[in-house]
């Protein structure tokens, strides 16, 4: 570790020619701790004809855009990868590496820091740094998200992290923001890779679209069986909403895993989410907690999920349901007949 | 084709309780199990087994009690066991950890050639996901994580399926490689009678780190650990909001006058 461990790197992740939510999320936590370190901000470009999206990256609050444009960097691999973050690390020594936890941020990141002989703390939910010690304090779910555990690494460089998509939030863009772009090149040629990618093919994976969604009608073992869950099929499809489950719903068979919301399912953050017959335990409130609003039914008052409800019904679900999607159908119906009037 | 998982001795999460003024682990009753990732990997091993021939190793580091996922290992269907166990492998982070497991693969393919190391997508206690490509990195072998088929296998090169955030690539591989493997790529098996009974008896080859060979100390343990564990906290409580009040009919007419704005949201059903 030395002196000469300077600034703030995050890697953009680039699907499809287009940036990942999750790492202009990490320029948006980035932006806070570079200026508290008061050092530049920079996004890590790789691929092929990505040079254009530097812009963007500024934009969104890097001061630095380090690019490497290649044809070997088309689709993500290892190999090619990790040499080329590996040579712009050595080359430029940033102090911190931030990365999307994402399948391919988690497998650059291990690769790195085991090339570089480094730590690396995964899948964080908090960032911070102390200013004094220039320590990035990377706190993360820990068992299961019973508990958070923050992790240090004190005397190697750079510090570097994997971070949960959807947890830290990304500024406003601003197309007036002006900084450098700094290309390198690899030196690798296509024969030396040991991996090729034959095909990727999009979304066949994923049937359940709960990541898009505005509205996420969740249904939890409090719906008592599988026909008291039919309610929150009725109401998702009354309100046109997608339907998320617990993961003691998926466990009791009424709806697959694909639906799961929380630590082991999907991390969501729809515009209105229904908590349903749901206590609210840590793991699943993981995966659902920054939606915009939360709105709880159970029958215990008491229930945990009313601590991050905005708002909360306690009562029956069982009676509560029935009244509610009769009364959005004929809401809904009202408005129809008066938009088309 | 020789193929070693590598399988990790864990505290089953499920039942595992904080105890909510010490922000303390209650390990006690915890029961500790064979990590569900890595039961899928040794059985995708024995699969590749019986269908291409070779033998499946498989490697743990951990206590002399871990010993137990190694038996259950052979259970699914491995023949070889090896575990490295001694106190200088203690508080390993990844780094330590992927170095250390790396020092015994090392020694196992001195007598037996390695094709491929499978590990699983990731630990359910530790849950970082990042000692498989360690391992490959110390190896000079390519990682390929998140694997959820593998569709062809040759003497040379092997094509997985590698599970994206949004689909599926498809990649072709040399061997040697080392793959993570997903739950989704085999449903677990019931054990055979002839493997509960070497598993009963089954005693796995066992290292301490003067077995091993090179091995730079400075790089085991907590010493070789560049992470550390700052401090254990209480998952930050966020404040609640309104209680809607009364009767179900006056609760739904509340909320249907809150959401009154939102209607653009929903979609109403055409049908
Ligand atoms: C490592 C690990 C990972 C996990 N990952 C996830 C995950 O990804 N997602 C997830 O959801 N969970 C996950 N869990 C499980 C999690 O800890 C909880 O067990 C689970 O979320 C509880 O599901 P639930 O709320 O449906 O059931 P319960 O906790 O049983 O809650 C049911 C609730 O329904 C209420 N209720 C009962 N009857 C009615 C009624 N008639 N009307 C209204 N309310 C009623 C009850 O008061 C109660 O609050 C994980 C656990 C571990 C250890
Ligand atoms: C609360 C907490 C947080 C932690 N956070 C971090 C962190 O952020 N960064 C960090 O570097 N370390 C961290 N650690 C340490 C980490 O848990 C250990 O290094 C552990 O030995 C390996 O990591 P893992 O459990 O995450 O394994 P993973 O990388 O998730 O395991 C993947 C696969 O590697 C193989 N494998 C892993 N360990 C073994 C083993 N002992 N024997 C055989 N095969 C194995 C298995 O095939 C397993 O499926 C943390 C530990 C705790 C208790």
């Amino acid at each position: 570790m030395s002196e000469q461990h300077r600034g703030i790197w995050v890697f953009a992740e680039v699907n499809d020619g287009t940036i990942a939510g999750v790492s202009l999320e990490l320029l948006g936590v980035g932006r806070v701790l570079a200026d508290k370190l008061d050092v530049p901000l920079a996004g890590v470009l790789l691929g092929e004809n990505i040079t254009p999206l530097s812009e963007q990256l500024i934009h969104y609050g890097a001061d630095e855009v380090y690019v490497i444009d290649d044809p070997v960097l088309k689709d993500y691999r290892t190999e090619p990868f990790l040499a080329g973050m590996g040579k712009l690390a050595r080359m430029y020594v940033p102090e911190i590496i931030l990365y999307g936890a994402t399948p391919n941020g988690k497998d650059i990141a291990s690769a790195i820091a085991t090339d570089l002989k480094t730590g690396l703390t995964a899948d964080c939910t908090m960032l911070d740094v102390n200013v004094e010690k220039r320590l990035l304090e990377a706190s993360r779910p820990a068992f299961g998200g019973n508990i958070m555990a923050t992790i240090l690494c004190k005397k190697h460089r750079p510090q570097m992290a994997t971070v949960r998509p959807k947890v830290m939030k990304s500024l406003p863009a601003d197309p007036a923001r002006k900084g450098t772009v700094i290309e390198e090149k690899l030196q690798m040629k296509e024969e030396e890779i040991r991996t090729k990618v034959l095909e990727i093919i999009k979304g066949p994976g994923k049937s359940v679209d709960l990541e898009g969604a505005d509205v996420i009608v969740c249904g939890g073992k409090g719906m008592g069986d599988e026909q008291g869950f039919q309610l929150i099929h009725q109401l998702a499809d009354t309100i046109g909403a997608s339907v998320g489950g617990t993961r003691d719903a998926v466990e009791a068979g009424w709806l697959s895993h694909d639906h799961q919301v929380g630590q082991t399912g999907e991390t969501v953050t729809p515009k209105i989410y229904f908590a349903i017959g749901v206590s609210g335990a840590i793991q699943h409130t993981v995966g659902m907690k920054n939606s915009e609003m939360i709105i709880a039914i159970n029958k215990d008052p008491d229930a945990p999920i009313f601590d991050i409800a905005t708002y909360g019904m306690v009562g029956d679900a069982r009676e509560i349901l029935p009244v509610m999607i009769k009364a959005f159908d004929e809401r809904l119906r009202e408005n129809e007949v008066v938009s088309h009037a | 084709m020789h193929i070693v998982v590598c399988v990790k001795q864990v505290p089953d999460t499920k039942v595992i309780k904080i105890n909510p003024k010490t922000n303390t682990l209650d390990r006690r009753g915890v029961p500790s199990i064979l990590n569900p990732y890595d039961t899928h990997a040794v059985q995708e091993a024995v699969h590749l087994k019986q269908q291409y021939g070779g033998k499946v190793s498989v490697l743990s580091m951990g206590p002399p009690q871990a010993t137990a996922v190694i038996k259950k290992s052979i259970e699914i269907g491995a023949d070889e066991g090896y575990l490295i166990s001694d106190r200088a492998f203690a508080g390993a982070d990844t780094l330590a950890t992927s170095y250390a497991l790396t020092k015994a693969l090392e020694k196992i393919s001195k007598t037996s050639p390695i094709d491929m190391v499978f590990c699983g997508k990731h630990a359910i206690d530790g849950d970082t996901g990042q000692v498989g490509p360690g391992i490959a990195k110390r190896l000079d072998i390519p990682p390929i994580t998140n694997i959820s088929a593998i569709t062809k296998v040759t003497k040379d090169y092997v094509e997985l399926q590698r599970k994206l955030q949004d689909g599926y690539a498809y990649i072709r591989s040399t061997l040697p490689c080392l793959i993570t493997i997903e739950k989704e790529i085999n449903e677990i098996e019931y054990a055979s009678f002839p493997n509960m009974l070497k598993a009963v008896h089954f005693q796995p080859v066992v290292w301490s780190v003067d077995h091993l060979e090179n091995v730079d100390r400075k790089q085991l343990g907590l010493k070789g650990s560049p992470t550390v564990v700052g401090k254990m906290f209480a998952p930050p409580k966020q404040e609640g909001g309104h209680r809607l009040e009364g009767t179900p009919e006056e609760q739904v007419k509340q909320l249907v006058e809150v959401l009154k704005d939102k209607q653009d949201l929903f979609h109403v059903n055409k049908s």
